[in-house]
């Protein structure tokens, strides 16, 4: 039992990774006030660049860096549709993400089929690697699967005891009254959508540089729409959000499991998004029960009044 | 500081018709720009790129066909979200719907490949606009009773709906003279749309969706209903107040627009693959292009029409230089999101004016 457990995680884990990153940036995004749908497509961008980056430099690192760039230039985007000419924000977040699909699938052509340059490879850990069990499956992962599981810590501090996230948070429940006490509304916005496209950024390229190793067009297929949803089933708690990305690693233990009983991989593909509609009828019930919403403010463009 | 001039942006109480249309058109040609820029950027000549997509849309017969072909989906389907969009009711998920009309469809012609055309084809659109508005409808029952986000179900939805056609073309609709590729049987002759001459348009399909596009227009127009559906999406609150029954307005505006998009999906098996296809092979996101038909019509059903032969243009036209240039199908979203984000960027100039105003003096 403890072995089956333990395999589950081994493999939940890294697949739940990069819909982490993106869910903890979008947790930020719109405790700000802002709802990016284009997470799938900054998400698809960064893996693309991720790859291309590593690919013509050799060095992983700097594709990852580029991943996360790429996907926080795309969010600034989003962040001037929204914030700044404050237009709806659900469809420049589609626009976004049909932008990100179809600009990675055409600069990504030269590299379908490239064996990647370089990949993320697994750390150990001193001392923790070692342990017997544990060790060769908790501390032998790569090192964004430890980046990804130290930031639920920091953004959570960060968000609910730091003057940084009374900020935030003040924005996005009641930007009027942020202003009034000198907050700029704008700055933190733009901050925090960019901070959203750095993380869904990040996810991509952890995809395309570690999970995967190699650019697949498309290869995103659909994380970019579970993180959204994976946003309101951890409540905009980043916390949550760790329980939730791993949740949904773990589904895909589950296809693996049920593909040798024969069934269909095409209705076995159905399970993350028919699990994501349940986690959503979920949680909606359960934010009511517990009357924690949504931020206030989101998806409600602010501007002083004169 | 006596007199000193300033910009004041405020905001427009009733955009003029003009200013819209006017909008509409410089939209386009700044995403058009853009799009230029982009391709000059990865070292595609921009200019090559407009000649491509013109000549190829709209430079001969046969593109100009095509244009028509391309236009009857995104038709039908774009009527029925300036429906649901007015209700604010945000319906991402038409292309699952559309593929769901297909499935419909298909299962009707390859039960009863025998029957007359003339009771076959009304019995597949019946079919198709049933498994469209069915589909449409959990999103809205979800998001009635549950509160579910539609943006996210009607989206997953996409995905199962995708895998739906996946399995049948590779299982149990396979035909078995198709050597293992994933298509169903053709379809008897019975089962076909008949076409225009020689070109690929299923001109009874063109007609239902312009006879569709007026119908809605009447509904949000002239009827009592229609009013209710503007009412709730501009001001829910005061719909409610008014005694407007949220539930019956949210499931008739999904029941409309999942089966318009059902119906765009018999046209497209029934009208120019004759068969059942892995689903990109059915609809190159004809449900997702449609949102840009709806938005760029400012939801105007009759503006619809127009809307739809343009992005159908598009279509061609983007077809062909990603074809002359060797790009991966997905090239087209390049277009599809440049022109959304600047449709919507558009908008600002018909809902706001710039005025140049003099501070009063002390």
């Amino acid at each position: 039992m403890v072995d089956f457990v333990l395999s589950v995680l081994r493999v939940a884990i890294p697949a739940g990774t990069p819909l982490l990153f993106g869910t903890l940036g979008e947790v930020y995004a719109e405790r700000s006030g802002v709802l990016n749908l284009g997470i799938e497509g900054m998400m698809i961008m960064g893996a693309m660049t991720g790859f291309g980056v590593t690919h013509a430099t050799g060095n992983v690192w700097l594709g990852v860096v580029a991943a996360a760039l790429v996907g926080g230039l795309l969010a600034l985007l989003h962040a001037f549709t929204s914030v700044t000419l404050r237009v709806n924000q659900v469809v420049s977040g589609l626009g976004l993400t049909m932008l990100g699909l179809g600009l990675s699938g055409m600069l990504g052509k030269r590299y379908i089929g490239q064996p990647p340059a370089a990949r993320l490879g697994a750390v150990t850990l001193p001392v923790l690697s070692d342990l017997p069990v544990l060790g060769s499956l908790f501390f032998r992962f790569d090192p964004l699967v430890y980046l990804a599981v130290i930031l639920v810590p920091v953004l959570w501090f960060v968000l609910y005891k730091t003057r940084w996230g009374v900020t935030l948070r003040s924005v996005g429940e009641n930007p009027a009254a942020a202003d009034a006490l000198g907050v700029n509304v704008v700055a933190v916005r733009y901050l925090a959508v960019f901070f959203g496209g750095v993380m869904a950024g990040l996810g991509g390229g952890y995809l395309s540089l570690a999970h995967t190793p190699a650019w697949i067009e498309g290869m995103t297929a659909g994380a970019g729409w579970i993180v959204i949803a994976l946003t309101i089933f951890a409540m905009w708690d980043p916390a949550r959000a760790l329980v939730g990305a791993y949740l949904f690693g773990g589904v895909r233990v589950l296809q693996f499991r049920l593909q040798p009983l024969g069934i269909s991989p095409n209705l076995l593909n159905m399970l993350p998004f028919i699990l994501t509609i349940l986690v959503l009828l979920l949680s909606a019930g359960e934010t009511m029960r517990k009357r924690i919403g949504a931020p206030e403010a989101l998806m409600q463009p602010y501007a002083r009044e004169e | 500081m006596k007199g000193q001039r300033y910009i004041w942006i405020e905001r427009r109480l009733y955009p003029s018709l003009r200013m819209e249309v006017l909008a509409a058109i410089l939209s386009i040609l700044l995403a058009l720009l853009a799009i230029g820029v982009l391709f000059g950027v990865v070292g595609v000549d921009p200019l090559f790129v407009y000649r491509r997509i013109f000549m190829g849309a709209f430079g001969s017969l046969f593109g100009l066909s095509e244009t028509i072909v391309k236009a009857i989906p995104l038709m039908l389907v774009g009527v029925g979200l300036t429906l649901a969009f007015r209700a604010r009711m945000w319906n991402i998920g038409a292309e699952g719907q559309l593929l769901m009309g297909a499935i419909a469809a298909t299962g009707v012609a390859l039960t009863f490949p025998d029957l007359p055309a003339g009771v076959l084809l009304p019995a597949m659109f019946v079919a198709g606009f049933v498994g469209g508005a069915l589909w449409g409808l959990i999103p809205a029952l979800l998001k009635v009773y549950f509160r579910a986000n539609e943006v996210l179900t009607s989206l997953m939805l996409v995905y199962v709906a995708s895998e739906a056609v996946n399995y049948l073309v590779y299982g149990p609709w396979r035909g078995p003279e198709e050597m293992g590729f994933p298509l169903t049987s053709k379809f008897s002759p019975a089962a076909q749309l008949p076409r225009l001459l020689n070109t690929r348009i299923h001109y009874l399909t063109l007609l239902l969706a312009l006879l569709l596009a007026v119908l809605v227009y009447l509904l949000v127009r002239r009827t009592r209903l229609g009013y209710e559906i503007r009412v709730t999406g501009e001001n829910p609150t005061a719909a409610r107040y008014a005694g407007m029954d949220y539930t019956k307005i949210v499931l008739l505006v999904m029941l409309l627009s999942g089966g318009l998009a059902g119906l765009a999906g018999v046209g497209e098996v029934a009208g120019i693959h004759h068969r059942m296809h892995y689903p990109a092979g059915i609809s190159p996101g004809y449900g997702f292009t449609a949102i840009i038909v709806a938005w760029l019509a400012r939801l105007n059903p009759l503006a619809a029409i127009l809307t739809a032969f343009l992005l159908g243009g598009l279509l061609v036209g983007g077809h062909s230089i990603q074809i002359a240039l060797g790009l991966p199908v997905a090239t087209i979203h390049i277009f599809n999101g440049v022109i959304l984000l600047f449709v919507l960027g558009g908008e600002l100039f018909t809902r706001y004016q710039i005025r140049l105003k003099r501070r009063p003096e002390p």
